[in-house]
């Protein structure tokens, strides 16, 4: 496929191509370059040098593009920074990510509530390409970087009533401008929510970093779900609380819009939201007169997550 | 439509206007109006260019947005122009009202060209049909547009002419086109709702206007006799 690379984007934005093509020092160039471009500016949990003195395992191309970084840093939906696309990249700097703790709590034998550092501490990393399918019918390809949830989960040791996992973002309305807005219709503090198996499968992760970098604000710094089969808003930023439950927590938008938005929320192109069809999405890169549509696979193409409801009826339970 | 709405007479014409810019306001309206569709000529014409330079990450969608918007805005401009000619007595804006709203039609149109084009992919059939059939908020819109139609085809003094006082039973459309608008961009809004209830109180203001200066002109009749 020939797509032709944005004119604005300043070079140093696009060290994907570059980066997966020297992989072996993937970690020190593209953290140069990023020292160098300024990119991101915010105010970070963990200083870059964090970042810099892991070995990150780099992630299997999956042989589609990769959406550009400037794409994915600056189209983004965080309403708790206002609801236009360009919203958090403006204005989610506002938002003070040093220092930030996390509380694991509810049903595991060793609740805490620690720093993140202390609480990343000795987890390996490793870089994960993913396709991010939103519920809005748009999609990216992003190089995260990250670790399993299931790494994190076990070290609180979940009891055996464990049977869901609740999340939450931050809530600090002084820092986040669309949680102080009087036309929104969200209950903040933003939740979600999965089940503790789905929580566990391999594919599901804690990310703290994007393009070799860490997160930048608007993604969800300094940490953030992925979940690459379900719907993009599945997948919580900012987290500041994880909690184990034995009932299926409430999430947001299922809170809101119970018709439009499911607790589940997989990917499936057979399930239309009321609003529009989710047939098909546009892959970014798209441009203008040649928007590049692909047809939407189920559980966005990672079949492998399929046995987690096998017998269940994913029309009834989208 | 010069003799469309308000009392006739024109004892107060743009008095405070230097003669100059009274004789080419409607060329200066004009031009104004369409200030919001060159812009975006503009980045169209820069993102064709070079792909991913002037409308962001989404450019069909930005454009749908944009057109959308501004045939919104320009739509209750509009239904603007009989109140403010009455609360600032100035009859002859009145004038200006058909211009006003062939752009708002214009707005609207290619609003819904940009949608079969870059967002449907011209997939008539499928997308549109199904959207116009299964999706409320596009229902809805359409609604709207196929009810500016006969508005903008009979726009023209000749149709005036021809339609006497049937004309402005018919015009009368604009209201539920107006109000179909508004419940188009209610029910694509997630989350937030500033616009809405932006729009919404402007809709209010204009129609609460009209209610209120039709009761006083019963009652002044009334108190004639
Ligand atoms: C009088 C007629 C119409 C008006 C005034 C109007 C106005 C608007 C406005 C204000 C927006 C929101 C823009 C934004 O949020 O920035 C919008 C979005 C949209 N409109 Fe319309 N519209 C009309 C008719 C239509 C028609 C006929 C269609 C298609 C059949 C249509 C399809 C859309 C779509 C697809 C969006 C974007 C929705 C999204 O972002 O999910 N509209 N329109």
């Amino acid at each position: 496929m020939l797509i032709r690379r944005p004119s604005d984007i300043k070079p140093s934005e696009i060290t994907p191509e570059y980066v997966y093509r020297t992989r072996r020092r993937f970690m020190r160039d593209s953290l140069a370059v990023a020292a160098g471009a300024g990119a991101g500016a915010s105010a970070l949990a963990l200083p870059d040098s964090w970042l810099e003195e892991r070995r990150v395992e780099p992630g299997e191309p999956i042989g589609e593009q990769m959406t550009s970084e400037a794409n994915a840093t600056g189209y983004n939906n965080f309403y708790e920074f206002g609801t236009d696309k360009e919203d958090p990249a403006k204005y989610a700097h506002e938002m003070n990510v040093d220092p930030w703790t996390v509380e694991v709590s509810g049903e595991v034998a060793e609740p805490g509530k620690m720093g993140l550092e202390d609480m990343l501490a000795g987890i390996d990393l490793e870089e994960r390409i993913y396709r991010l399918r939103c519920v809005e019918a748009w999609s990216m390809v992003i190089p995260w970087i990250g670790f399993p949830v299931k790494k994190l989960l076990d070290r609180f040791k979940p009891t055996a009533d464990a049977k869901y996992v609740e999340f939450k973002t931050l809530h600090r309305p002084s820092e986040m401008r669309g949680q102080r807005s009087l036309f929104s219709s969200i209950d903040w503090p933003y939740l979600e929510g999965l089940r503790l198996d789905e929580a566990n499968h391999p594919l599901a992760i804690f990310a703290v970093g994007m393009y070799g970098k860490l997160l930048p604000n608007q993604n969800g710094a300094p940490i953030r779900l992925v979940v690459p089969w379900k719907y993009g808003f599945k997948s919580i930023k900012s987290i500041v609380s994880i909690r184990l439950t034995r009932r299926q927590p409430v999430n947001t938008w299922n809170d809101l819009q119970p018709r439009e938005y499911g607790f589940y929320a997989n990917v499936n192109p057979n399930v239309d939201h009321p609003r529009w069809s989710q047939a098909r999405e546009r892959r970014f890169p798209t441009t203008l007169f040649r928007p590049n549509y692909i047809p939407t696979r189920m559980f966005n193409g990672y079949d492998e997550v399929a046995a987690l409801y096998s017998g269940m009826d994913l029309a009834r339970f989208y | 439509m010069d003799r469309g709405g308000v009392a006739g007479g024109s004892k107060f014409v743009l008095m405070s206007l230097p003669p100059v810019i009274a004789a080419c306001s409607k060329p200066l309206v004009f031009c104004l109006l369409a200030v919001p569709l060159a812009l975006l000529g503009v980045d169209v014409w820069r993102e064709a260019v070079a792909p991913g330079s002037a409308l962001g990450a989404d450019p069909g969608e930005a454009v749908v947005h944009h057109l959308g918007s501004w045939g919104l805005r320009i739509l209750l401009v509009t239904l603007a122009v009989s109140p403010a000619s009455r609360v600032f007595r100035q009859p002859r804006l009145i004038r200006f009202r058909r211009m006003i709203g062939l752009w708002a039609f214009t707005y609207v149109v290619l609003h819904f060209v940009a949608y079969l084009s870059l967002l449907a992919g011209f997939d008539v059939i499928n997308v549109l049909v199904d959207d116009v059939y299964k999706r409320p908020y596009i229902t809805v819109g359409f609604t709207a547009l196929v009810l500016l139609i006969p508005l903008a085809a009979t726009s023209t003094r000749g149709w005036q002419r021809r339609l006497g006082r049937r004309w402005r039973t018919l015009h009368r459309l604009v209201y539920p086109a107006a109000i179909a608008a508004w419940v188009h961009l209610l029910w694509l809004s997630k989350g937030g709702f500033m616009d809405p209830f932006v729009y919404g109180l402007v809709l209010l203001f204009l129609f609460g206007e009209r209610i209120a200066y039709s009761v006083r002109r019963r009652r002044a009749v009334s108190d004639d006799r």
